[in-house]
């Protein structure tokens, strides 16, 4: 560096010496820049998907540790371990090195739980984040293959959720293994081929644990990192889609840059949910296997629930009529093949090709980088809602039995109540939606229109009462407004408008000097004092005709509606 | 070796910039860069990237009483998340040290009922609260900026040369004209593909040989054990009574398929019995043996509802009337529980009079063919 060091501009302090030693080497300061520049959209809803990068980490953390105490082996032991009640009962090794996981390890019941409330909000941000996609369009044009892909993270979380609780090899997850096994047979004309294939041989054998825990702890969560990879590579590349708003277009994005307030919050947020998945792993108890026994097939205790993301498919399971379809020449389809693997295979190849389906429909093929209201797209959102309700009842089923017994209601009419409301309710709530999109729209534009209820009642000269509204902007002759809706909220408080004195700050007492607020608001001309400073009359309807000045004053909030 | 060495190779490599990097550092030589404000060289790297920053909020000013509160806010926070993780770090390492031990006990004490909630309460609030700090920080200290940056579509230049790019490589390879290679690639490829996969026939197990899935343990003359693996007489059960049985063979009791239920019933339920098609003799006296695996999905039916003489299984609720050949009345299930036909040996136990004549548990595509 001695012939450049003279160079104008070329750092002489320590550490900007070094970082140039390091770009000398690396080449990164034009990446770096790059990276920290870019803008990120400040929506709470696109943390969704963050929430579900965050515990994946904390699930790949806490599981790591796991397994080196985990012994996925179904050989016969005896236990004599530190837990008394269960002394001397013959298990599985799995089941016993579990039992010495949660009794016998240092912290080690805890770190099981944290893994297993994690994997439980691994699956619900999943939903929550596919749910924001979905009611916002944000799988259209370009972002058809980031779908694609999310709907296989989808499904194979799922998988791995189950192969996770199922490898402990108690009572309930060994009862949940026994209907997977069923699943796998009723397959018509492989279905025993792959039953065999799986569980080497016939029910249950000793090989099922092994090939379950290396699907859970290799096979699946490497396909999950890389999918998981290819789906923020895309994101990144293809930049993030926006909600309509100030200065958005189809060709920016307004938001934060990566460093600092990006960087904060999402590392902010990162800590939160590790933070929530360790205080549930300690103080919240989830899946005492103990409680359970080791696996036997002639045991099952009552209540026996899978973990909730498999609850649609257990509901499915029991709604479904005794209906075998029987061939000639002595063949059969069983009955749990439609509801466990059919319907699945339905939802999720509808779930995979929507953005095609609705692209064929709309014959909308155009690249969107704004996102849509739900209520500006009532087909579609009324769509997903059936879908959402026809999955909500599978799921409650899951658990019909519960209810039956908590509520003192026949099981078998909570089934009847399962099957009929798995075909009403779906297209009524469609209709239900569909009223409230078009009604919310109308809403918009009749604010757009005539301006904000102020709540102020006004008698007119003649004796007529009238509420006066404030408009939004420009107003015709008429005294309607003139926007045109936008896609973006439309304020429809004073408050979010102006129309409030700004709230002083601090809690107990105010940190902030009232009078200065006031002082502030005078000389930047917005709020209620500096109104009252001009002695403006906000009782008016803003009409120009009567003095009101609406494309003026006020400092507009982001409406949350 | 020295800097002033001149053999190949062993001069200095340094760039010299406007030569080499093209893009900005043709246009802006190190003499102008020198000159820029700090401000305004970061503003010219985010043009550079396309993002302009179009309003920024400061944060509160240096020295105010919201600043010091924000601060001390901020401060407080990271602080106590910091003496939690310590909490943590005491609780994991001092209990059964100077702390009552952690481990489990059969009269529980205090301390090791609380040691995996405390853990959880000092890691949790510890994290969140580091989580809680860092968006506090954002909130209240640093400048809230509003940042634009543009979006491309793809460059039609480089469509256009990387398309040309590949088809002349496409054309310089032949490929095109020399079918045979095509051809023999497609045969490589397929058969490379088949073979690496053809491990994975190892998996495969033939699931008729032998027909494990229609035969369990029960056999002619294999006696009736309870869970405990005592021999059952008929005596032995009161009337309304259920009980699980095992087959008398190694590992009886953990058969997948063989657990089977003895009931013996009441004389109303005798007087209402209507046994399936021909196997109105598999009972004996007042008892009749059910195969419990559920004929829906596999879990043990067990939950005897003998009042009204049905069976429910917990999982998915199929109830079997077992005064009809339990017979599915309710429920997914289609089938009938296979009965198990009963008699007693010459030293008045229980025994099989042969194994279920039909496959017990799940139905599957081909089970009345094998």
């Amino acid at each position: 560096m001695a012939r450049t060091a003279a160079a104008p501009g070329v750092p002489t302090t320590r550490v900007g010496k070094a970082a140039y030693e390091l770009d000398d080497r690396f080449i990164v300061a034009g990446w770096l820049r790059r990276t920290m520049n870019k803008v990120y959209p400040d929506h709470w809803s696109f943390l969704l998907g963050e929430i579900a990068l965050y515990s994946f980490v904390v699930l790949l953390l806490s599981g790591t540790y796991l397994t080196f105490f985990f012994d996925a082996s179904m050989k016969e032991v005896v236990y004599n371990g530190s837990y008394a009640p269960l002394r001397g009962v013959p298990m599985s090794a799995a089941y016993e090195s579990t039992l010495g996981l949660s009794f016998d390890v240092r912290g080690g019941l805890f770190v099981r739980q944290l893994h297993h409330w994690a994997a439980l909000l691994f699956v619900a941000s999943i939903i929550a984040h596919l749910m924001r996609i979905f009611f916002t369009g944000a799988f259209r044009r370009p972002r058809e293959t980031n779908w694609l892909i999310g709907v296989t993270l989808f499904v194979l979380s799922l998988l791995e959720g189950f192969a996770g609780y199922t490898i402990p090899d108690d009572l309930l997850s060994g009862t949940g293994l026994r209907i997977f096994g069923t699943v796998i047979l009723s397959i018509p004309v492989v279905g025993t081929w792959l039953f065999f294939a799986l569980f080497n041989g016939d029910y249950p054998g000793q090989f099922v644990v092994g090939r379950l825990y290396i699907a859970h702890v290799l096979l699946v969560p490497g396909i999950l990192l890389a999918l998981i990879g290819l789906h923020l590579l895309i994101l990144i590349k293809q930049k993030h889609s926006q909600f309509p708003g100030p200065g958005r277009t189809e060709h920016n994005v307004v938001g934060n840059r990566f460093f600092p307030t990006f960087a904060a919050k999402s590392g902010g947020l990162f800590f939160l949910v590790f933070g929530v998945c360790a205080g549930l792993g300690g103080l919240v108890q989830i899946n005492p296997v103990w409680l359970w026994g080791p696996y036997n097939p002639a045991q099952v205790s009552s209540a026996s629930q899978p973990d909730w993301y498999i609850g649609f498919l257990e509901g499915s399971m029991r709604l479904f009529p005794a209906w075998e379809i029987n061939f000639p020449g002595n063949y059969a389809i069983p009955a749990p093949f439609w509801p466990t693997v059919f319907l699945p295979g339905v939802m999720f190849t509808l779930l995979a090709l929507y953005p095609m389906l609705e692209r064929k429909l709309t014959r909308d093929s155009a690249s969107h980088q704004l996102l849509q209201r739900p209520r500006d797209v009532p087909v579609r959102t009324s769509a997903g809602a059936m879908a959402l309700t026809f999955y909500l009842v599978l799921v409650i089923s899951g658990g019909n039995d519960v209810i039956a017994d908590k509520f003192d209601i026949s099981l078998n009419a909570m089934t009847w109540a399962g099957r009929i409301g798995l075909i009403l309710l779906p297209p009524i709530v469609y209709v239900i939606t569909y009223r409230i999109c078009l009604g919310l729209e109308h809403h918009d534009r009749e604010v757009l229109e005539h301006g904000i209820e102020t709540g102020v009642i006004r008698r007119l000269p003649h004796g007529e009462f009238i509420e006066v509204h404030q408009p939004l902007g420009a107003v015709d002759a008429h005294g309607h407004g003139e926007l045109a809706y936008g896609g973006a909220p439309v304020p429809k408080k004073m408050n979010q408008v102006g129309g409030a004195r700004r709230a002083i700050r601090g809690f107990f007492r105010p940190v902030e000097d009232p009078a200065q607020v006031e002082l502030e608001q005078r000389a930047e001309g917005y709020g209620l004092s500096a109104a009252e400073d001009e002695g403006r009359e906000l009782t008016t309807s803003g009409r120009p005709s009567e003095g009101g000045r609406p494309s003026e004053g006020g400092r507009p909030q982001e409406p949350r509606d | 070796m020295t800097a002033h060495d001149t053999r190949p190779g062993s001069t200095g490599g340094a760039d010299i910039p406007e030569q080499v990097y093209g893009g900005p550092d043709d246009d802006y030589t190190p003499e102008q860069l020198a000159t820029l404000r700090r401000e305004d060289l970061e503003r010219l790297g985010a043009k550079y990237d396309g993002v302009e920053v179009t309003h920024v909020d400061p944060g509160p000013e240096p020295g105010s009483p919201l600043e010091r509160r924000a601060v001390r806010q901020v401060g407080m926070v990271l602080t106590l998340a910091g003496l939690l993780a310590f909490a943590f770090v005491v609780v994991y390492v001092g209990s059964g040290w100077f702390l009552p031990s952690w481990e489990w006990a059969q009269h529980p004490t205090t301390w090791s009922a609380l040691y995996t909630p405390l853990l959880g309460l000092c890691m949790g609030l510890s994290l969140a609260l580091v989580g809680i700090g860092l968006v506090l920080f954002t909130k209240k200290l640093l400048p809230h900026e509003t940042a634009v940056q543009d979006k491309h579509d793809g460059s039609h230049f480089d469509r256009v040369t990387i398309g040309a790019t590949l088809v002349n490589t496409l054309d310089r390879s032949g490929l095109a004209r020399r079918k045979l290679l095509i051809r023999s690639f497609g045969i490589m490829a397929g058969g490379l593909g088949l073979m690496l996969i053809m491990p994975l026939g190892g998996l495969l197990k033939n699931p008729s040989r032998g027909d494990p899935l229609g035969t369990t343990p029960w056999a002619k003359g294999v006696r009736l054990l309870t869970a405990g693996g005592v021999p059952i007489r008929p005596e032995d059960q009161l009337p309304g009574s259920m009980q699980t049985v095992f087959p008398q063979v190694p590992n009886g009791n953990t058969a997948a398929d063989a657990a089977t239920m003895l009931f013996r019933l009441r004389p109303e339920q005798v007087a209402a019995s209507k046994p399936r098609k021909g196997q109105a003799n598999f009972g004996y006296g007042d008892y009749v043996a059910y195969s419990k695996i559920c004929t829906h999905a596999g879990c043990p039916v067990s939950l005897y509802e003998q009042q009204t003489s049905r069976i429910l299984c917990p999982c998915h609720q199929s109830q079997f009337l077992i005064t009809e050949g339990a017979t599915p009345v309710f429920g997914p299930a289609v089938r009938p529980l296979p009965q198990l036909p009963i008699t007693v040996d010459s030293e008045g136990y229980f025994v099989a009079r042969s194994g279920y004549i039909e496959a017990v548990g799940p139905t599957y595509w081909n089970r009345k063919r094998i």
